[in-house]
């Protein structure tokens, strides 16, 4: 076994040096009863070769990525990687490191997280940003769970136009300490009016996301308004790439944005490892969940990072932490942190404006098949929904064996009566030529 | 150093009284050595009830935490702003310049209770001479 | 020693101007913001984001990677964190790009690979620790922990019981209390025995109608076998409340017991410990969930089924509790863990544990002498040493961990578990060579004839890190969380 175990002779002495015969000897308290007295019930192990062979076939069983232009998002989108990131995220150095308990030894993770810290802050508009969190969904859960803590109340508004999956992983963690969830608005973006009528007293927090998961664009301003004057906190959920030509929400009101930080420089992976972007203004930095990474000096007073806030933390506070997470997801933080320090303020106004064109011209091409149209309507970044006159499940897999394209998300996934709406999520990856073959494979199949 | 005119609670704050009526609260030189260098107060606003033996407010170091317990039942007159924009000051004079907050006392009985500096002295010998 | 400069941000290397990557030109109609978006959507001033080249990116970041201690370099024998080798295939596999590449909302019927992989998986980690049904979803240790504190409620709520408390042990990992109040119930701490292990009259008695579970660790944070764990497991079980088992210290079993032999109705498994998948500087890991089939309707959705061969994705489960992750959790970890089990084999998997046991009582015997053992007798895969001896020559447990440091190796964990005072807690793991492992020792025996000798040397360490000591306090006080540009230099 080439990553384990001694040979024979090497661990009989090993186990003489120890002052024992018997390996046996060492676990006496391990009760009889209790020991295996057969291998466990998987295969025996596998050489490097037999687990490529194993791989390469799971990687056969599927559509290949590579191949397949896909105008799936929903939360995740199929962005550019600069092939920077994956060889500095290959560095030993980052991704075999724990979490950074020996600061002095740690200072490249550590200062990487102030790096990320700076960038959230940047492109959230936001005082203070954590070092991350699992994903965009439990982030939101967080968010909900502070806003309840930070003003005694326990009621969430969230948007009907909020993504469902992180709209239920709000459910699961506000389930016990009793918040309430009370859903908002249509499928159109939110208005104050909507926002005022459903505040009481007791809402904690009006919960929205920019642009919304129909891809609608929110007036975070107005509702931001509507939920201070009823004394909550204004949670947004952002898209990062949006945030290269959409006003940050931390300038229109926002307490506290989340978001997905997988968006950046990471493969999709299949929904995860994620990385759960979380900022908030000054006051709340108390109550922040996660780890915190802040600037300080050494004992001859030459500039290093640390860990700070700790008492927070479930390993200080125990019963009384603000929460239970432990870690950052750090190295989806760290591919994050490189690409947009690759792409600086230039690159990421590109590539935010080439999903804004590209997805205007998506959605004139596809408005133009008989029978398919906007609903809702409304301006948009890079996502937009489609009414269609066949069960968009079925439109998803004819395109898909007509032209080998992925068309969007069948939005019948996620609510029953939206079964004849497909979500279009369109991407800087994305080239005309691809989109107009998805406009011509439509038009084929709807025919 | 066990100052002689206060008393003191098994969590180790100490109260004192501070003219007629009124005690002034804060911890222990014992409970801010061992908490090391502290780096934040949390304190609750004037006006307050207090309650026998509840958390009041809280301490920070780098790497601890603590509540602060009130010794009495009473309500939060006075906090003092020294220690909140320099929590350190707590470390340097825990009994004197690093007073948390100052509250009425509503049944001085309360204080007989409550452990006098001998007896404290002996608790915190036992502490240190301990493990 | 060489001078040693100040360390400098991707910020610091700004220069206005510079662009490491650019986007291909727009092959649509040319559209201005303003004529797509309302005006009050419109970003009014960029971002302050690095302007770099590629060169200068990089060598920040090799830099800064540097600065690092890690895995590949030499022992990091964290105790609790299993610092094992992350072997090299591994990454290779997970980064696939037919595997990486895939969304998580594509339709089923394109994934099956993927699917059958992740359904394979399950099954096999089931029968690794002993249980029914395995939740891949927890992102983390910590998040496997709340989904399964959140299955005692969903449990005792379906079958009406009127439970309030978690047992929770003196020596348990703050992670435990912290879950245990998430999820509304109230602890209660249950004090080890002089040994350190649970002590099982104190529990007898502490256990009553109201009690939903206890969250046991075994082997517990001090290395040690919890022998009467069956006997607990009864104990529990005899009032309809659950065994939880922390699976932080799963290494020390993989092949050799299991914790569903033991009784365990829950338990979680640390991906990023006990299946070698890389830590990453904090994360992400990974902490499915094992539980008895009982649990099972309460699993997190979407669940994967089985059906004629095809793999789908369950959603419509009444009894769930609804859901944790996104999608199905952190694939990309999962399939490095997939590859490492494999690798192992039912052949393999019991020398893990094995040498991993091997090494930690070598290393205890190398250091014994000058490190009194917390709870003496052979230990599992770690043992807490305590270092109170050094008090009068004014050293403390975190001088020796940091000096430690001075000599290329990582720290152990310091003052943790809470129940043995200036404790360092070491574990090796099974990746560490006999060689590997006679110099940690020579380290350590070297420190503690510092600290007899010439303490300062200790006290005032490290010297040989890329930066000193740190000032946490002056961190905690005057908080700066983030880059700001320095007066004077900021661009309009």
């Amino acid at each position: 076994m080439p990553y384990t175990g001694h040979s024979p002779d090497e661990e009989k002495d090993l186990l003489a040096a120890i002052g024992v015969g018997r390996f046996d000897d060492l676990i006496q308290a391990l009760p009889q009863s209790l020991r295996l007295t057969r291998p466990v019930g998987i295969p025996p192990g596998m050489s490097e070769l037999e687990l490529r062979r194993l791989f390469d076939e799971a990687e056969r069983g599927n559509y290949d990525p590579r191949r397949t232009p896909s105008f799936i998002g929903a939360g995740l989108y199929d962005h550019d990687i600069p092939a920077v990131v994956r060889h500095m995220t290959l560095r030993s150095e980052f991704y075999t490191a724990y979490t950074p308990y020996q600061a002095e030894v740690a200072q490249g993770t550590l200062m990487t997280i102030f790096e990320f810290q700076t960038m959230v802050c940047e492109l959230t508009g936001m005082d203070v940003a954590n070092a991350s969190m699992y994903d965009a969904g439990s982030a939101a859960a967080e968010a909900a769970l502070l806003a309840a803590t930070a003003t005694s109340r326990t009621k969430i508004l969230v948007a009907r136009s909020f993504h469902p999956h992180h709209r239920a992983i709000m459910e699961t963690y506000g389930h016990s300490p009793g918040l309430e969830f009370v859903d908002l608005g249509g499928e159109n973006p939110l208005t104050a009016a909507e926002v005022t009528a459903a505040c009481d007293s007791r809402t904690a927090a009006l919960v929205v996301q920019q642009p919304n998961f129909l891809g609608g664009i929110e007036n975070l301003a107005e509702l931001a308004e509507a939920a201070h004057a009823a004394g909550a906190l204004f949670v947004v959920s952002a898209d990062p790439v949006s945030l290269g030509i959409l006003e940050p929400p931390g300038r229109l009101g926002a307490d506290i944005v989340v978001g997905e930080g997988q968006n950046l420089g990471n493969p999709p992976s299949y929904g995860g490892p994620a990385c759960g972007l979380f900022a908030c203004k000054k006051d709340l930095v108390r109550r922040l969940p996660g780890r915190l990474v802040a600037e300080t000096v050494d004992v001859e007073g030459r500039r290093g990072f640390v860990l700070t806030l700790q008492t927070r933390e479930q390993h200080i506070r125990r019963e009384k932490a603000t929460s239970n997470i432990c870690t950052n997801n750090n190295l989806v933080a760290l591919g994050f942190t490189i690409t947009l320090a690759l792409l600086g303020p230039a690159g990421l106004a590109e590539m935010s404006k080439l999903c804004l064109q590209k997805a205007r011209y998506a959605e004139s091409r596809l408005v133009k098949i008989p029978g398919v149209k906007r609903d809702p309507l409304g301006p948009f970044f890079c996502e937009f929904a489609i009414r269609l006159p066949k069960p968009a499940s079925q439109v998803i897999d004819r395109v898909y064996r007509d032209s080998g394209i992925l068309a969007g998300f069948d939005l019948g996934r996620v609510n029953p009566a939206w079964g004849d709406r497909l979500l279009v999520a369109v991407t800087e990856k994305r080239t005309r030529e691809e989109i107009d073959s998805l406009a011509a494979s439509m038009g084929r199949v709807l025919a | 150093m066990i100052p002689k005119d206060c008393r003191y609670t098994k969590e180790h704050e100490w109260v004192k009284q501070d003219g007629a009526g009124f005690v002034k609260i804060g911890i222990t030189e014992f409970a801010a050595s061992s908490l090391g260098e502290i780096t934040f107060v949390e304190l609750p606003a004037v006006g307050r009830g207090l309650e026998q033996m509840q958390a009041f407010g809280v301490v920070e170091a780098v790497k601890a935490a603590s509540d602060i317990n009130s010794p009495i039942t009473g309500e939060v007159v006075e906090v003092n702003p020294a220690v909140q924009a320099d929590p350190e000051v707590i470390n340097r004079s825990p009994h004197d310049e690093g007073w948390m907050i100052r509250a009425t006392l509503k049944d001085p009985a309360e204080l007989d209770g409550l452990l006098t500096p001998e007896a404290y002295g002996e608790l915190v010998k036992s502490l240190e001479g301990g493990h | 020693m060489k001078a040693k400069r100040n360390l400098r941000l991707i910020y610091d290397r700004n220069v206005p101007g510079h662009r490491a990557h650019r986007m291909p030109p727009s092959d649509v109609p040319e559209l201005a913001a303003h004529d797509a978006l309302p005006s009050y959507a419109i970003r009014t001033a960029p971002p302050r984001l690095p302007e770099v080249r590629e060169p200068e990116a990089v060598r920040h970041y090799i830099r800064l990677s540097a600065l690092n201690h890690h895995v590949d370099k030499a022992i990091y024998p964290l105790g609790s964190c299993t610092m094992k080798y992350n072997p090299k295939i591994n990454e290779d596999l997970a980064g696939l790009p037919g595997l990486a590449g895939l969304h998580p909302m594509a339709p089923q019927d394109l994934v099956q690979g993927l699917l059958g992989m992740l359904h394979r998986f399950g099954r096999e980690l089931a029968e690794v620790v002993g249980m029914d049904e395995v939740s891949l979803h927890p992102a983390a240790g910590a998040q496997g922990e709340l989904l399964g504190i959140r299955l005692v409620r969903q449990y005792h709520d379906a079958k009406g019981n009127r439970k309030k408390t978690i047992i929770i042990p003196d020596s348990a990992h703050g992670t435990n209390p912290a879950t245990a109040r998430m999820v509304g119930f109230e602890v209660k701490e249950l004090k080890s025995k002089s040994d350190g292990k649970l002590d099982v009259e104190a529990l007898r008695r502490m256990v009553d109608a109201e009690t939903a579970a206890i969250m046991v660790t075994n082997p517990n944070t001090l290395g040690h076998f919890e022998t009467e764990i069956e006997e607990v497991a009864r104990i529990i079980h005899d009032v309809d409340a659950l065994l939880y088992l922390d699976g932080a210290n799963l290494n020390a079993m993989l092949g050799l017991t299991r914790p569903g032999d033991m009784g365990a109705d829950i338990v979680h498994i640390n991906l990023h410990k006990t299946f070698s998948t890389p830590h990453g500087g904090g994360g992400p890991g990974a902490g499915p969930i094992a539980v008895r089939s009982k649990l099972a309707p309460y699993l997190p959705v979407p669940v994967i089924v089985e059906k004629d061969g095809r793999f789908a994705l369950e959603e419509d489960r009444p009894g769930s509790v609804g859901r944790l992750h996104p999608y199905v959790g952190n694939v990309g970890i999962i399939l490095r863990a997939f590859a490492y089990l494999r690798a192992l084999g039912c052949d393999g998997l019991a020398r893990v544990s094995r040498a991993a046991i091997v090494n930690a009582n070598y290393l205890m015997r190398q250091v014994e002498q000058d490190y009194p053992v917390a709870y003496p007798g052979p230990c599992m895969h770690e043992f807490v040493v305590s270092c109170t001896w050094m008090k009068k020559h004014g050293v403390k447990n975190g001088d020796v961990a940091k000096r430690m440091l001075d000599y290329g190796v990582h720290a152990p964990t310091v003052s943790f578990p809470l129940i043995v005072h200036d404790c360092l807690m070491i574990e090796p793991t099974e990746s560490e060579s006999r060689a590997s492992l006679d110099s940690l020792g020579e380290i350590l025996r070297e420190i503690a004839r510092e600290v007899r000798e010439e303490p300062d040397t200790v006290i005032g360490a490290p010297h040989d890190t890329p930066v000193r000591r740190l000032d946490e306090g002056a961190a905690a006080r005057n908080l700066v969380l983030r880059w700001r540009p320095t007066e004077g230099t900021e661009r309009g």
